[in-house]
């Protein structure tokens, strides 16, 4: 079993709304280990990209800590900021609004090693940003491009280029896939299990799309409205979903295949508010096995199975065992 | 496609050009398909096949300038679209043929109740009193599933998903014969997606409506539709039946395509991407447009361009090497 890299725990982030506080993480543990991919799925707003961002320090922590390889970084100074951001990257959904129109590809990738002085010369860093840009599979013409010549499968690979360039550990990679068309989304997808073999990478992918985590990741986490619902290696998850909303989620992918039996679990309703949410299991509105029960108290993490944990008062009852 | 049938929309050899700074944009070159009756029709490509072009251009809303339509002809019930006056035209455009948008928030007046959109609508196409549009705008909300009472609220106070459906009911507030829908579940989260798809297939059912599906995701194809048309690079290089292009694939693309998706039944352990990258279509290649991202391709794909051939009475494809391939 490989080591710890990063440790999670009771993570919490609430923003002051005019309305009272909005829950947008509330209270997630986990850990990821070194070398593997931790997926996080979920629907729009159910706070995967705010704990993206808490955990690479792009937003304050409400409560709880972080440790990274061991030592609590959860309110770090800005010196060891500093020294910890050249180990976190993160890869953005929409390659373009991240990468400096004014820049050119040798320069956005070249950046950080600029600004953390770590080539000795002007030919020492053209070198480096060549090497980089060919582990990402940019052809070196590609130099003096600026970033709106670039489609946008371009783009992403520069985007990773630059998050690749200081050899951190950890990349959280925010929908890195979605704003891709499918043909060139299979290439970024390879290119990124080609790093994390060669440079030994550490993902957290967050996505909403169900098939793509299933392809890149190790063990996979649900997220509804904030909590997490259910965790679970990768095989485990597709083989035995255990929580309802976990069940229709994967029910509700179109799948590209004629002839399957589909029994399609619809959802009703939609997202409720996570602004002052009240003790209650945020799921249970749009549940079809909602009780009372679920009405009056939180659910919290279980394990059911090994490695395999989920938040829902009626777990056992629903999948029989 | 069945022959005996009179197609409700027919489109013809269009061609689609955009005239930019000194460079011609070939968006859709030659593409020709039908809609029939209660059918729907998919139209696959990815960003800049000319799928949204070919959707204006029914509607003649191309912008223009910088687009002409070249040539071509588009026939509703055997009226060619493309000669009409204008003013029958704004007759044509919701009445008969009607469109619904990728981004709901785009197709919707924020500073207007959503009710009275969908009543507008109806005032402008049909002769009612205003007391009968407000209540049939009122029964519009209600086949999309939204209370009637919530006919004097705003787009802002709707959800992304329900915004849809405000829009379908608008575009289905007079009936018309044949709905356009360019990527109408793109920007929806799964599990709406799948609420907002189970309630298109029974309105479409409903109202026995003809449909043009475009979209990206032969997923949603794969729930939605009957017939599929795979466009590339503004040509159609694969057309039919829903069985004929998921079950007996033959066009590298579309092959192509299917193997970039990852398999949520069986695992790979990488994927098999197209390599390259669309075609500028300001400056298209010879040929067959896909050679150069082909792994089939022989010189002869490269000079000359491939016909359309039939595979069987439904299923067509424009390749020189469809019969030596097959898909893994």
């Amino acid at each position: 079993m490989e080591k710890t890299l990063l440790e999670v725990k009771n993570l919490k982030k609430y923003f002051s709304t005019s309305a009272g506080p909005l829950h947008a993480v509330d209270s997630i543990s986990f850990k990821l280990r070194r070398g593997t991919t931790l997926g996080v799925v979920g629907e729009s707003g159910c706070g995967k990209s705010t704990l993206g961002r808490l955990i690479l320090h792009l937003l304050p922590v409400t409560d709880g800590q972080i440790f990274y390889d061991g030592e609590d970084i959860t309110n770090p100074n800005r010196k060891k900021l500093r020294l910890l951001r050249r180990n976190m990257q993160m890869v953005f959904q929409d390659p373009y609004s991240s990468l400096n129109p004014r820049q050119t590809v040798a320069d956005i990738i070249g950046e950080p090693l600029v600004i953390y002085k770590v080539s000795e010369s002007k030919k020492d860093l053209g070198i480096r940003t060549r090497d980089i840009m060919e582990i990402v599979g940019l052809p070196s013409r590609y130099e003096t491009t600026y970033p709106h010549e670039l489609d946008g499968g371009r783009r992403q690979r520069v985007g990773l280029g630059r998050a690749i360039a200081l050899n951190p550990q950890l990349i959280v990679c925010d929908e890195p896939v979605s704003a891709l068309d499918v043909s060139i989304q299979a290439q970024i997808l390879n290119l990124l299990q080609d790093l994390q073999k060669q440079l030994g990478l550490t993902y957290l992918f967050i996505t909403h799309d169900l098939s793509v985590v299933k392809h890149i990741s190790d063990e996979i986490m649900v997220m509804y409205l904030g909590v997490m619902v259910e965790k679970s290696p990768t095989d485990d998850l597709f083989k035995w979903q255990l929580h309802p909303y976990t069940k229709a989620l994967l029910s509700a992918i179109p799948q590209a295949k004629l002839g399957i039996k589909k029994d399609r679990i619809l959802l009703r309703g939609e997202l409720s508010s996570p602004i002052n949410p009240p003790n209650a299991c945020r799921f249970a509105p749009r549940c079809n096995y909602a009780i009372d029960m679920c009405y009056r108290s939180n659910p919290s993490l279980e394990k059911v199975l090994p490695d395999h944990f989920v938040a829902c008062h009626r777990v056992r009852e629903i999948n029989e065992f | 496609m069945d022959t005996h049938e009179q197609p409700v929309l027919e489109v013809k050899d269009l061609v689609v050009r955009y005239y930019v700074e000194g460079s011609v944009v070939e968006a859709v070159n030659g593409i020709s398909f039908s809609l029939y009756k209660g059918k729907t029709l998919g139209l696959i490509g990815e960003t800049g096949a000319g799928k949204t072009t070919t959707a204006l251009s029914l509607l003649r809303l191309v912008p223009d300038p910088p687009g002409v339509i070249e040539s071509g002809e588009i026939l509703y019930k055997g009226k060619n679209v493309l000669s009409l006056p204008e003013k029958e035209v704004r007759q044509y455009r919701g009445n008969d043929v009607a469109m619904i948008f990728q981004d709901p928030m785009s197709s919707l007046n924020p500073v207007m109740h959503v009710g009275d959109q969908i009543r507008e609508s109806i005032e402008i196409h049909e002769n009612v009193s205003k007391y009968e549009a407000l209540d049939r705008a009122k029964r519009m909300l209600e086949s999309v599933e939204i209370p009637s009472s919530r006919y004097y609220e705003y787009p802002h106070q709707f959800s992304g998903g329900m915004k849809q459906r405000v829009v379908i009911a608008m575009a289905l507030a007079c009936s018309p014969q044949v709905l356009i829908a360019d990527e109408p579940t793109t920007a929806l989260d799964v599990t709406i997606q799948a609420q907002v798809l189970d309630m298109m297939r029974q309105l479409i059912d409903e109202y026995k409506m003809s449909m043009l599906m475009i979209t990206h995701d032969l997923g949603v194809v794969a729930e939605i539709c009957d017939f599929v048309a795979i466009i590339y690079a503004g040509e159609i290089v694969e057309s039919g039946t829903i069985e004929d292009i998921f079950n007996n694939t033959k066009h590298p693309y579309t092959i192509g395509l299917f193997n970039s998706l990852p398999d949520l039944d069986s695992p790979t352990s990488r994927l098999n991407a197209i390599p390259g990258l669309m075609p500028n279509p300001s400056d298209l290649p010879t040929g067959c447009r896909f050679h150069p991202r082909c792994q089939h391709a022989t010189t002869l794909c490269s000079t000359e361009k491939p016909h359309k051939e039939d595979v069987s009475a439904t299923h067509t494809v424009s390749c020189w090497n469809y019969k030596e391939i097959e898909r893994q």
